[in-house]
């Protein structure tokens, strides 16, 4: 019986020099509790053992000021490639609200927007998805008394302009890392930090290379929106089955015979996923984008949302999220869209939908020429609700306030601050300690080296304290998510109908920009670190759901057939069967609502956290590139070492199970 | 069988994987054991190959998965290269052949089957099977004309606008071989071309493939791991193991002449009766009995079976010539129908 706790404790060794080292702190030196401050690169503002934000703002000052190019600057040089972003980004807004200049025709009529919208969902699924789409146009029109129909054309201007750009450059990328070894090794851990960046940083440094506005809004876009094309491009090239590409060459393809015709026709359904994943990364960016001056939907929202105008935030954040399961939808019509048996005949029975499409074109735009109603709804007949939402959200507020005040409260004396206390009060030394040794134990030194060497940087990058408070909420944040995330799979998963029913929720949240979770935050909790943790549960929970569904339903049906035959309860099956066997899927869960948290976390700040996101919303105040990309590093680093640790336990949880090789 | 000229020429040819192969396989002298390649960690999947294709024959290769046999095809193909040997096509050496050389012999002489049929997905059957001439830069026109032709050939009419996903296995797999006969190939590379099919369906398919070749009377390279397949299908079987080629010959002489225990195994659960002939089997003899039942030498044993079973008697073998050459008897007959498989080691 000892024998066998004793074995349990060895098991978790690596947790002990960590504790050790937490309990002996108060004998540790000074520099071992607190990351040192030095200032190896001369004194000033420095503040952690390496100057890095000194680093990065002397490389941005050299980029803005010195001609590198010889006859011009950097910056100059990206400006002027913003300042192409111009030309398609005005053929855009004039089609949709604008209208041009140079040629007597207005913007698009809304009659001809919806009915192409209903008309596309009919060809790419069907009936259901039209009255989506339908609905989704009618409501942007009706509620349009402050604007929301303008708003939200401008957000799309902007979205027209950048998915096509995202999705070019994250396929030709993608090209060169499934046919280059050489790129797809530089281009992983680009990636990887790309993905892991939160969207702040990327927006300093395009404001000072690119300025601001609708241009500079579509940059950060593209360059948030195209990591996951590239993903899915070499994905989809590299999972072409052997047979494929030997039919090719046996057939006497060249080498862009091969990617043309064969390669990239054969990843389709992986490169139309990546349409759909940057489709719905622009439309979170784009929103987003609004703190650079991107107009449209996100800036509006934000205005709001900082004026505490809570109702209208609320009709513009609905057209948000429509828009968001609109585009969702569509796009994933689309990867499903399968070639089909063309139909012998005349033009208009060949192409039924591209003929239907035509007659409503020329037809809304005589509609058009006739009354000026089809152009915009008349303002006489938009609504908005956003009077009746305030009283609304006042009512609740003020009948809930003593109630939600004091639950509010409690979270926070009793369990927010020990914690937060807790997580500061940790030696530094030790957090290097314990993932080391957890790195250790994984994947022996490689690992353990890697990971401690990303939070050394965290450490010496001055921003430790900081750090370790975001790491506060996220935890608090993960512990809440999994503890509701994880009782709702195992509910789900019991029942098709409930797994359908849960994992279309968790599909249609997950498609709503992040910012949008704020909104409920603010309104329950107003501005508090609950009502941070409060928007990231709701964020994070999503992920440890759908992977905790996923491993629970994966389970092979022979394994749960033995379990029954050797006569296990249904709760027996449950803990002995398939959790255990969903574990690994859990753990990729558990990593994916971190990577959740964190982004959530860095938005929250905008509602006022004291943790990094506070910094990188002060660097974004200031201009400070140096700063807000640290920090953004900070966050990715935080983020990469528990996607190494968790995804290479849950391959070492796969590889004993024989899932994988 | 008339020994052409050949189609194709394997020497001493190898295929290891492991880290720089050439350069071990030099040192060794180009002939290692199996021992030390597995002491140095070099998994062998083609083992000093050497083989003959000639023109106008099915070749079948057999073997296990695992066996190399699909590695000696890809190498036949160039579909990888191999570490080590000589391979001619058609006389030239096909190892010398660059890219475009190469990409000019798959489009006009070679034809290639797969396992799982390896049709495009976002092709119908018409633009599948017309894809070899379309990568020729051959007309639409021209291009679905002959792919249409062939269509009718391997039965698929009334098919031509079907997507892959939209047929059953032995359907796509009739697209597959209608796509590698497009471009009359001179050699027809097929790997395992039925075995993802149901047993039923594999049978048709082995007999629309007899039919083909009847009309067609191609040079065949046959893979499969199915004897029986093998049987109805070859000329020549050549047997793979651990990467080598243990034997080559027909089936008969497979059965009756195994040259390890490893071939001997393989062929012991065949039906003789019906490859054997009765030269192999019988006692040599010159004297003429008194019988009335005669036999010819290359009858197989289960075409004279039920006679010489039923006269009761030692039936006389002869020859072409209708000289005698022999005798069989029941007893020999009853031993081959009945207890070969305890028997035969």
């Amino acid at each position: 019986m000892n024998n066998i706790i004793f074995e349990r404790f060895k098991n978790y060794w690596f947790i002990y020099p960590f504790i050790l080292l937490w309990i002996i702190k108060p004998f540790l030196p000074e520099w071992g509790v607190v990351p040192p401050k030095s200032c190896l690169g001369g004194c000033g503002t420095i503040e952690g053992m390496i100057p890095f934000v000194q680093w990065v703002n002397n490389l941005i000052d050299i980029l803005r000021n010195y001609e590198i190019f010889g006859f011009f600057t950097f910056r100059e040089f990206t400006r002027s490639i913003a300042n192409l972003i111009d030309i398609p980004l005005d053929f855009t807004e004039a089609l949709l609200y604008k209208g041009f200049n140079t040629i007597p025709l207005g913007p698009m009529p809304w009659v001809m927007i919806l009915g192409l919208v209903i008309i596309l969902g009919l060809y790419l699924r069907g009936v259901n998805l039209a009255i989506l789409g339908g609905a989704c146009v009618l409501y942007l029109a009706i509620f349009s008394l402050r604007g929301i129909w303008t708003l939200s054309m401008k957000t799309l201007a902007a979205i027209a302009v950048s998915v096509p750009l995202a999705v070019i450059i994250g396929i030709l990328l993608g090209i060169l890392g499934a046919k280059f070894k050489i790129a797809e090794r530089l281009l992983n851990p680009l990636l990887n930090i790309l993905q892991s960046l939160p969207h702040f940083s990327y927006l300093i440094l395009v404001a000072i290379f690119c300025g601001v506005g609708a241009k500079a809004g579509v940059i950060a876009t593209v360059i948030f929106a195209f990591p996951p094309m590239t993903r899915l491009t070499i994905l989809g090239l590299k999972e072409l089955s052997s047979e494929i590409i030997e039919a090719g060459r046996m057939n006497g393809c060249n080498k862009w015979q091969m990617l043309f015709k064969v390669e990239l026709p054969g990843a389709r359904s992986s490169l139309m996923l990546g349409i759909n994943q940057v489709i719905m990364q622009c439309l979170a960016m784009v929103v987003i984008a609004s703190f650079i001056g991107q107009p449209g939907l996100g800036h509006d929202l934000l205005a709001r949302l900082q004026n505490l105008r809570l109702g209208q935030a609320f009709e513009i954040g609905v057209a948000v999220v429509f828009i968001a399961i609109t585009l969702d939808r569509y796009s994933q019509a689309l990867v499903l869209k399968e070639p089909k048996r063309k139909i012998e005949g005349v033009f208009w029975k060949r192409n039924p939908y591209l003929f239907g499409a035509l007659i409503i074109v020329v037809f809304s735009f005589i509609l058009s020429l006739l009354t000026a109603a089809a152009i915009q709804l008349p303002k006489e007949y938009t609504i908005s609700i956003s009077g009746y939402l305030d009283w609304g959200i006042k009512f609740i507020t003020t009948s809930l306030f003593v109630p939600l005040g004091i639950f509010r409260d409690f979270l926070l004396v009793y369990f927010f601050m020990p914690t937060k206390a807790m997580f500061q009060s940790m030696p530094w030394v030790a957090v290097i300690v314990l993932v080391g040794c957890a790195g250790w134990k994984l994947g022996k030194f490689k690992l353990a080296m890697t990971v401690m060497f990303f939070i050394f940087l965290i450490a010496a990058s001055g921003y430790w304290v900081r750090a370790m408070i975001t790491l506060y909420m996220v935890s608090v944040a993960m512990i809440i998510s999994v503890g509701f995330g994880v009782p709702v799979a195992i509910w789900a998963s019991r029942k098709k109908s409930t797994t359908k029913l849960i994992l279309n929720i968790c599909d249609t949240f997950q498609t709503f920009p992040s910012f949008i979770y704020l909104l409920p935050a603010v309104m329950l909790f107003q501005i508090s670190d609950v009502s941070a943790i409060f928007a990231i549960v709701v964020y994070a929970s999503i992920p440890i759901t759908r992977y905790t569904i996923f491993g629970l339903r994966n389970v092979p049906s022979q394994i749960i057939e033995a379990a029954k035959m050797s006569g296990c309860s249904e709760s027996q099956i449950l803990w002995k069967v398939r959790m255990p066997l969903a574990f690994p899927e859990i753990l990729l869960g558990i990593n994916q609502t971190l990577m959740f948290a964190l982004f959530m976390v860095m938005i929250a700040g905008f509602i006022g956290t004291v943790d990094l996101s506070q910094e990188i919303f002060r660097a974004l105040s200031f201009n400070d590139g140096g700063k807000g990309l640290v920090i953004g590093l900070c966050v990715s680093l935080i983020g990469l070492t528990a996607d190494r640790l968790l995804v290479e336990w849950s391959n070492i949880k796969k590889k004993e199970f024989g899932l994988i090789k | 069988m008339p020994k052409n000229s050949k189609a194709i020429s394997c020497k001493n040819v190898w295929k290891l994987y492991g880290s720089n192969p050439s350069k071990y396989l030099a040192s060794k002298n180009f002939n290692p054991t199996i021992k030390d390649l597995k002491e140095s960690q070099y998994i062998p999947a083609v083992f000093n190959a050497s083989i003959d294709v000639y023109e106008g024959e099915i070749l079948v290769i057999m073997g296990l998965s695992g066996s190399g046999k699909s590695s000696l095809v890809r190498c036949m193909t160039r579909l990888i290269e191999p570490t080590s040997g000589e391979i001619y096509f058609e006389g030239s050496d096909l190892l010398k052949a660059t890219d475009k050389e190469l990409i000019e012999i798959r489009r006009h002489k070679m034809g290639m089957v797969f396992q799982n049929f390896a049709l495009m997905p976002h092709r119908n059957v018409l633009d599948n099977i017309a894809f070899p001439l379309e990568v020729q830069g051959i007309s639409r026109e021209k291009r679905e004309k002959r792919a249409l032709e062939i269509i009718d050939l391997v039965g698929l009419q009334g098919r031509s606008k079907y997507y892959p996903r939209e047929l059953s296995g032995g359907q796509q797999q009739r697209v597959g071989l209608a796509r590698s006969l497009a471009v009359e190939p001179n050699i027809w590379f097929l790997d395992e071309p039925f075995s993802a099919l149901d047993p039923l369906i594999r049978k048709e398919m082995q007999n629309e493939f007899i039919r083909l070749q009847n009309l067609l009377n191609k040079t065949i390279v046959f893979i499969t791991h199915d004897f029986d397949e093998a049987i109805r299908l070859a000329d020549r079987i050549a047997i793979m193991y651990e990467g080598k080629i243990v034997q080559i010959g027909s089936a008969e002489e497979l059965i009756t002449n195994p040259s390890n225990d490893y071939v001997a195994e393989f062929t012991k659960d065949i039906p003789r009766a019906k490859l054997l002939s009765v030269g192999s089997i019988m006692k040599t003899t010159k004297k003429l009995k008194d019988s009335t039942l005669k036999v010819n030498k290359s009858d197989k044993i289960s075409s004279v079976a039920p006679k010489i079973i039923s006269s009761n008697s030692v039936a006389t073998v002869v020859d072409d010539n209708g000289e005698v050459c022999g005798e069989l008897t029941k007893d020999q007959i009853i031993e081959i129908l009945f207890s070969d498989k305890e028997n035969h080691e």
